[in-house]
């Protein structure tokens, strides 16, 4: 759907997950929201981002966006393929990733993802995929960026199953479980950014998108929302953003 | 050591066998799962890092009893139905579940590859999964007294893998993205190799891995077994055929028609444990 502003919600949200990409990083990217994203920003302001995927692809530098983490396109184009032990024994878990880039199914208050089941573990709801490289990007990457759609039922105020740790219950937590990354700095809705308190580790509202209100976004969070007293609105997307954007998703 | 398929997999794969076929994304062995559903193999332990579509024809055709994994969908599609049929309403038969993360699996391979009881790895802490799953456990490093997560060996009773070429005498070679198969095969008490094709002298590839033939039970050649995955330099992954299984595994009755139509195999048996 677009909007009177000539974009849509989740084209928002690709850009602005872009933006905090720089051409400096190393960025580990999940499959889905966090990739579209990824490949953006390589393409826009910061064409030497140095993508790696799961699949063992480092320096991949896809000329169309992959459906997978392991699609012929980002092997033909990395720097160097290496195996699945190596990506993350010797790349992932010494801290050499700058940024981890991820979706949820699950987001709560703390910014701990789950991505395993809605409902009980034993007996779910829901069966999800499950955590695959996340846990362990959650853990090691110097911080993590996540993109997920704001709802009600995605913001929740604790998650069924953490399958990735945030900031766990609250301040001193990673440091206490010996996690050695930041953990979320940023999560990227389509209706805003929210940070984590300095003191408290709880998500914050500090961003608000343009047309959204606090409102629509405290209506979209399954807990009494935080809002910054600095709260800022998010740069729009410009025309060439939308046009490269558009050129990955195949929408004209 | 230069077999058919389907010799290859009834000398290697028995009823109630740890299995597990490999493959991230690419060169993922999917004649050989196919062929375990046709010789209709049961009560396996099937292991894999990332079962996808052909995890979910198995399980969905009754072959499995446990599954152990760290990340279970259709690849840029969504959920795999005939799991969560399994797993949330045990048809066609309750699975049970081993569950980690890809970094715990990754070195659960390499340990069984190096002869290791266990593998050593940053991951889990603070996770919900460690109280899911007993294969997880914290130990403390006897040098730094840092805490750790310790993970056991996997050794597969048979792993199956699908490479690009092997050579007559079962050398295998693989390349692109090579994934978790080298541990996997090296960690197998028996390993199954299909192959695109059968070859006098392996070129040297960049990037390539070598299975050397004594690492090796079995190759089959089967020219488009990893379809609708991808073989680099072979074919390109059916991007479609996983979009179009999402509408045939939504349903029992759909999926039991491709499994007889599709496939030449019987129909699970709702209710009967394999």
């Amino acid at each position: 759907m677009t909007t009177a502003t000539g974009y849509t919600a989740d084209e928002m949200m690709t850009v602005a997950a872009a933006h905090a990409l720089t051409s400096e990083m190393a960025c580990f990217v999940g499959i889905g929201l966090p990739s579209t994203a990824a490949n953006l920003a390589c393409r826009t302001h910061a064409p030497g981002l140095w993508m790696i995927y799961e699949s063992g692809t480092l320096g991949t530098r896809p000329d169309t966006l992959p459906l997978s983490i392991g699609d012929g396109v980002l092997a033909e184009t990395a720097d160097t393929v290496v195996s699945v032990p190596e990506v993350f024994n010797y790349w992932l878990q010494p801290g050499r990733i700058d940024v981890g880039f991820l979706g949820a199914a699950q987001i709560d208050r703390y910014a701990n993802i789950n991505t395993t089941v809605i409902g009980d573990y034993t007996d779910p709801k829901v069966r999800l995929p499950g955590a695959g490289g996340a846990p362990e990007i959650a853990a090691s990457c110097r911080e993590v960026v996540v993109v997920v759609r704001q709802s009600a039922r995605t913001f929740v105020d604790r998650a069924d199953f953490v399958t990735s740790v945030g900031h766990g219950r609250g301040a001193g937590e990673r440091e206490r479980l010996g996690l050695r990354g930041a953990g979320p700095t940023r999560v990227i809705t389509d209706l805003g950014v929210l940070k984590p308190d300095p003191a408290t580790r709880e998500l914050t509202l500090v961003q608000l998108h343009a047309g959204v209100t606090v409102d629509d976004v405290r209506a979209a969070t399954g807990w009494e929302l935080a809002v910054s007293p600095e709260l800022a609105s998010t740069p729009e997307p410009t025309a060439e953003e939308l046009s490269v954007l558009r050129s990955l998703t195949g929408r004209d | 050591m230069i077999v058919p398929l389907d010799e290859g997999v009834r000398e290697l794969v028995g009823d109630g066998d740890t299995v597990a076929l490999e493959g991230f994304t690419h060169l993922i062995p999917v004649a050989a799962g196919h062929e375990i559903i046709r010789q209709g193999r049961r009560d396996l332990t099937l292991v894999r890092m990332t079962p996808d579509i052909v995890y979910d024809q198995m399980i969905g055709a009754g072959c499995a009893a446990k599954l152990v994994f760290s990340w279970g969908g259709n690849p840029g599609v969504g959920s795999l139905h005939r799991f969560r049929d399994a797993i949330q309403y045990g048809w066609p038969r309750p699975l049970e579940i081993e569950e980690h993360s890809h970094a715990g699996m990754a070195n659960r391979y390499v340990a069984g590859a190096s002869g290791l009881p266990f593998a050593v790895l940053r991951g889990y802490a603070g996770t919900d999964l460690v109280d899911q799953t007993d294969t997880i456990k914290t130990i403390e490093c006897p040098f730094t007294g840092e805490k750790l997560a310790a993970v056991p060996a996997l050794n597969p009773d048979v792993s199956i893998v699908h490479a690009q070429r092997a050579d007559r005498e079962g050398n295998v070679q693989l390349w692109g993205i090579t994934g978790i198969q080298k541990e996997a095969v090296l960690a197998a008490k028996r390993s199954l190799v299909t192959v695109e094709e059968i070859v006098d002298e392996l070129d040297p590839v960049p990037g390539q891995v070598v299975l050397p033939a004594r690492v090796v039970s079995a190759v089959a050649a089967v020219p488009g077994g990893s379809r609708p995955s991808y073989a680099h330099g072979y074919y390109a992954r059916d991007n479609g055929a996983y979009q179009d299984w999402d509408a045939v595994s939504r349903d029992r009755e759909e999926f039991s028609r491709w499994l007889a139509e599709g496939l030449g195999a019987q129909a699970p048996l709702p209710g009967k444990a394999g």
